[in-house]
């Protein structure tokens, strides 16, 4: 401390300054965040010493391959990458309606936060969808020597190991009628649940393409509780910084920080907000990454 | 210059050369991207990887090394432009990244605790290891015909 007090040539800590030459509100904000990085940071490195305990974890490019509108084709990383630069573009517009506020300039204030604002509700959808898509997924698993229809959900993971061609035909000789006709049916559209419901087990077993079907066993049950948990906590910060930039958009509007003389409200909003940018980086690369 | 709202707080940083500060932000967002896009490029050689006939587990390790120290250059450019905490005064700055020096021992700590407890009941607890390993090579020549590179699902 001495020598800094020597070489700085200041009196920050003598009184009647600000030691750390900033204001009360954005200060804490700071220490807010830091304490939220640790309980993000606990959420992942949890998540980390669960994966490294298993002898097998799925590969996320199995996992998160699929893209709005484009069916069953195999995207991996498509979806995530466009939810990852959609956060990066509203982080820069945050960065602009911030500078503008130092000016002064309210139009450009409410412009720029617009664009976060859309930004924000941008992800949250694109997330919505993500979400959706893993629950009701619909996907053939091996569970107890028959197969299983099952989706991601924090009770299942459809992501395990691949099953062999033999394995698979014998599982299907111990699934039930039911099972046998939706798996049918995935394999082929063209014939209708009347169709499929007429013929006899092995009738149905001919109409399934193994293949096409990718039959996995069942993953660490684990990974769902994680990637919902994390991910969704980040969602919720998500939401909140939404929600916060949409009362700082009203407030400018208002003329709130016009009277008071500064905008310095805008700044602490758009620090939440690059944190938010912040925690997806390590989110991306602990879930869809690596 | 003394700020507007707190007479003990005086600006430091300079805001106002817009040519700059424009140039500084097109910068950080090219930059942050060109990094992502090189993120999602090392993503795919390693899905690519695991597909193939006998991956290299040194070589997909390294591959995902690369990815975190990627990722952190990129935490450090969203923190210090984007938040300006590299403007700040020095003594500000390590309150808030000396704690979070604590991470380097927790990440370490919980991993190694983590991959300790896997060893340990691939050891002793056989029917964790029978019912959990993956198959392995000669297992995965059988599954051939089902892994297909393309039409998932």
């Amino acid at each position: 401390m001495a020598t800094t007090a020597t070489a700085h040539q200041t009196k920050w800590w003598s009184g009647g300054k600000s030691p750390f030459n900033m204001e009360y509100g954005k200060l804490m904000m700071w220490y807010f965040l830091m304490s939220d990085a640790f309980t993000f940071g606990a959420f992942l490195i949890s998540y980390g010493s669960i994966r490294f305990s298993q002898n097998f974890w799925p590969d996320p490019n199995v996992v998160f391959n699929a893209f709005p509108g484009a069916g069953h084709a195999n995207l991996p990383l498509a979806f995530v990458s466009v939810m990852t630069f959609i956060l990066i573009i509203s982080s820069v517009t945050m960065v602009l309606a911030v500078h503008a506020g130092h000016k002064g300039d309210k139009q450009g204030v409410i412009k720029w936060l617009a664009w976060t604002i859309v930004g924000g509700l941008a992800f949250l959808g694109c997330q919505a969808w993500e979400w959706h898509h893993l629950i009701t997924g619909e996907h053939a698993v091996l569970v107890d020597g028959q197969i299983d229809i099952i989706g991601q959900t924090t009770g299942g993971n459809p992501w395990g190991d691949l099953v062999s061609h033999d394995a698979a035909l014998a599982a299907l000789q111990k699934t039930p009628h039911e099972t046998l006709i939706s798996l049918a049916h995935q394999s082929n559209h063209a014939l209708t649940h009347e169709q499929l419901a007429a013929m006899t087990d092995q009738q149905l077993i001919k109409e399934i393409k193994l293949d096409e079907l990718h039959i996995r066993e069942k993953g660490p049950i684990a990974f769902g509780g994680y990637f919902y948990g994390i991910t969704g906590f980040h969602g919720f910060h998500v939401f909140s910084g939404v929600i916060i930039n949409i009362v700082m958009l009203l407030m400018t509007q208002k003329n709130v920080f016009q009277n008071r003389g500064h905008y310095l409200m805008i700044e602490k909003a758009g620090l939440y907000w690059h944190f938010v940018d912040l925690v997806w980086v390590f989110v991306f690369l602990c879930f869809y990454l690596i | 210059m003394q700020h507007p709202a707190f007479e003990e707080v005086t600006i430091h940083h300079e805001h106002t050369d817009d040519a700059t500060f424009k140039k500084k932000v097109r910068k950080t967002t090219i930059l942050l991207s060109v990094i992502t896009v090189i993120e999602l490029g090392i993503g795919l050689l390693i899905y690519t990887m695991h597909k193939g006939e006998n991956p290299s587990e040194l070589l997909v390790l390294m591959f995902k090394g690369m990815v975190c120290i990627l990722t952190l250059a990129k935490a450090y450019y969203i923190v210090s432009v984007f938040m300006h905490l590299g403007d700040e005064i020095r003594n500000m700055i390590m309150t808030i990244v000396v704690p979070l020096l604590l991470f380097i021992w927790f990440i370490a700590a919980f991993i190694w605790d983590g991959n300790s407890y896997k060893n340990l009941r691939n050891t002793y607890d056989k029917h964790f290891q029978e019912t959990t390993m993956p198959a392995k090579h000669q297992h995965k020549e059988e599954a051939k015909p089902v892994e297909k590179p393309a039409g998932k699902e």
